[in-house]
């Protein structure tokens, strides 16, 4: 890649004032470190995964207010965790944790239990068992 | 209590902060220099292991692979810490630091306040200095930022003692013990030799034969697994290839420089003509790039957009298979 060609469009670093470091040469075939915005065709794929995202949090409201999934699981993609990393941050095995996820065994949990969640997640017991959803 | 640290911004973070703390003990080694000899340059396909509902791709060793390698082949030591307490943990820190010894730390990025949400998962294998304390704020070089910046110790244990996959469990190093004349020709050589054998290693999913693989899925995804799938994993592949920190084309670019820097010390013209051919091959990566971004904004369902873009993947293959059987041949 050369100097001039380092992509410089608009892209979520650039909103935050940030530049990334790429490698390019200069007029003489040279390399150098240059920085970079952001680069449209980066920004469209990350755009999708964020998507993607976006689609499965709707999907598991949708599933919570049918009263099949309990709110754990909305916090829990909210933060961007999955079953392996939410289990190891509230320190109970994975099969537990997917139990957790489901309204029924939510609903008989101890207030310690939810605690623990609401501790994870940052919030309280109250917002855990309400989500704004 | 503030160390006289310089900070330089670089693509990568591993790299950056193994070049930083390096050139702050009297070592003065650029970033594409710990990329090569640390045999940062790679590709691997692993369809078994799910990333965000896709399979992963990675254009580099397992995080820490790249310290070790040079480490090694630059003859310094490292001590490394890591620990089960918190407040351990940061004693440890305090330390280091009032001995005037910039650290390496480990971290998670999801809790990282200085990073734009966008950039913000439970990535755990990050790296950056702390160069001080200032009341109750540390003092953090992070390589991928342009400027110094500072978190509080609560921030700081938050990132440190972030959980998941590679939780850093606090995990602080440094070099001890750097070696007085450094071999820089033996390391360089060395190097370039384990990345050849890596990139022209006869395992189907590693090096140009990986690529030539993922060519050959992208094939046959279509039919299989249906266009959206299809156009998502592609997306994983792109996002692995143009990810802060890969200095663009999937290291290639950085690869180059390092062949450029390394053919000044070791006299050797033949490694500059190769450091051009990796740069454009770097260039039919970002091509590819463009390519399969473009499959989104149209959602083409012609099979045909998959199969010219196979083409361009397989041509990228071949072209490493040669330019790593020359750069074998050109060091012997």
């Amino acid at each position: 890649m050369k100097k001039e060609d380092v992509p410089q469009d608009n892209s979520s670093l650039s909103k935050s004032n940030l530049k990334e470091v790429v490698y390019a040469t200069d007029k003489d075939g040279k390399y150098e470190a240059a920085l970079s915005s952001g680069w449209e065709a980066k920004t469209i794929v990350l755009n999708e995964s964020l998507d993607l995202i976006e689609e499965q949090l709707k999907e598991t409201i949708q599933k919570i207010k049918s009263g099949q999934l309990s709110p754990i699981a909305y916090y829990m993609e909210l933060q961007r965790m999955d079953i392996a990393i939410l289990s190891s941050y509230v320190g109970y095995w994975q099969w537990r944790v997917k139990k957790h996820l489901k309204a029924s065994t939510f609903n008989k949990l101890k207030e310690k239990t939810l605690l623990k969640y609401a501790e994870v997640f940052e919030i309280s017991v109250t917002e855990l068992k309400n989500p704004k959803i | 209590m503030k160390i006289n640290f310089e900070h330089n911004q670089s693509a990568h973070c591993e790299n950056g902060v193994v070049s930083n703390l390096l050139s702050y003990n009297g070592l003065k080694i650029s970033e594409p220099m710990v990329f090569g000899i640390g045999s940062g340059a790679f590709f691997i396909y692993l369809p078994f292991i799910k990333v965000n509902y896709a399979p992963g791709f990675s254009f580099r060793p397992v995080p820490g692979f790249i310290f070790s390698r040079v480490s090694k082949r630059l003859g310094f030591k490292v001590k490394r810490y890591k620990f089960k307490s918190k407040n351990k943990a940061q004693q440890a820190l305090d330390a280091e630091l009032k001995k005037n010894n910039p650290v390496g730390l480990q971290v998670g990025v999801y809790n990282l306040t200085y990073f734009p949400d966008e950039y913000r998962f439970h990535f755990n294998a990050h790296n950056l200095v702390v160069y001080g304390k200032d009341n109750d704020n540390y003092l953090i070089s992070d390589p991928v930022m342009s400027e110094v910046t500072t978190l509080t110790d609560k921030e700081l244990e938050k990132v440190r003692f972030a959980k998941g996959p590679f939780a850093p469990k606090g995990h602080i190093y440094f070099p001890t013990e750097l070696p007085s004349n450094v071999d820089l020709k033996k390391a360089i050589l060395k190097g370039i030799k384990q990345t050849c054998r890596h990139m022209l290693a006869p395992v189907p999913i590693v090096g140009y034969r990986g690529i030539r693989y993922v060519a050959r899925r992208i094939r046959k995804w279509p039919d299989k697994i249906g266009v959206k799938k299809t156009n998502h994993y592609l997306g994983q592949l792109v996002r692995m290839q143009e990810e802060i920190g890969t200095g663009g084309g999937g290291f290639r670019f950085i690869f180059a420089a390092f062949l450029q820097e390394a053919a000044a010390i070791l006299e050797n013209p033949k490694l500059l003509e190769l450091s051009k051919e990796m740069t454009a091959i770097g260039d039919q990566w970002r091509d590819f790039a463009i390519d399969a971004s473009r499959l989104y904004k149209n959602r083409s369902k012609e099979t045909d957009a998959y199969n010219k873009i196979a083409d361009k993947l397989d041509a990228i293959a071949l072209a490493e298979k040669a330019l790593f059987s020359e750069l074998k041949k050109s060091i012997k």
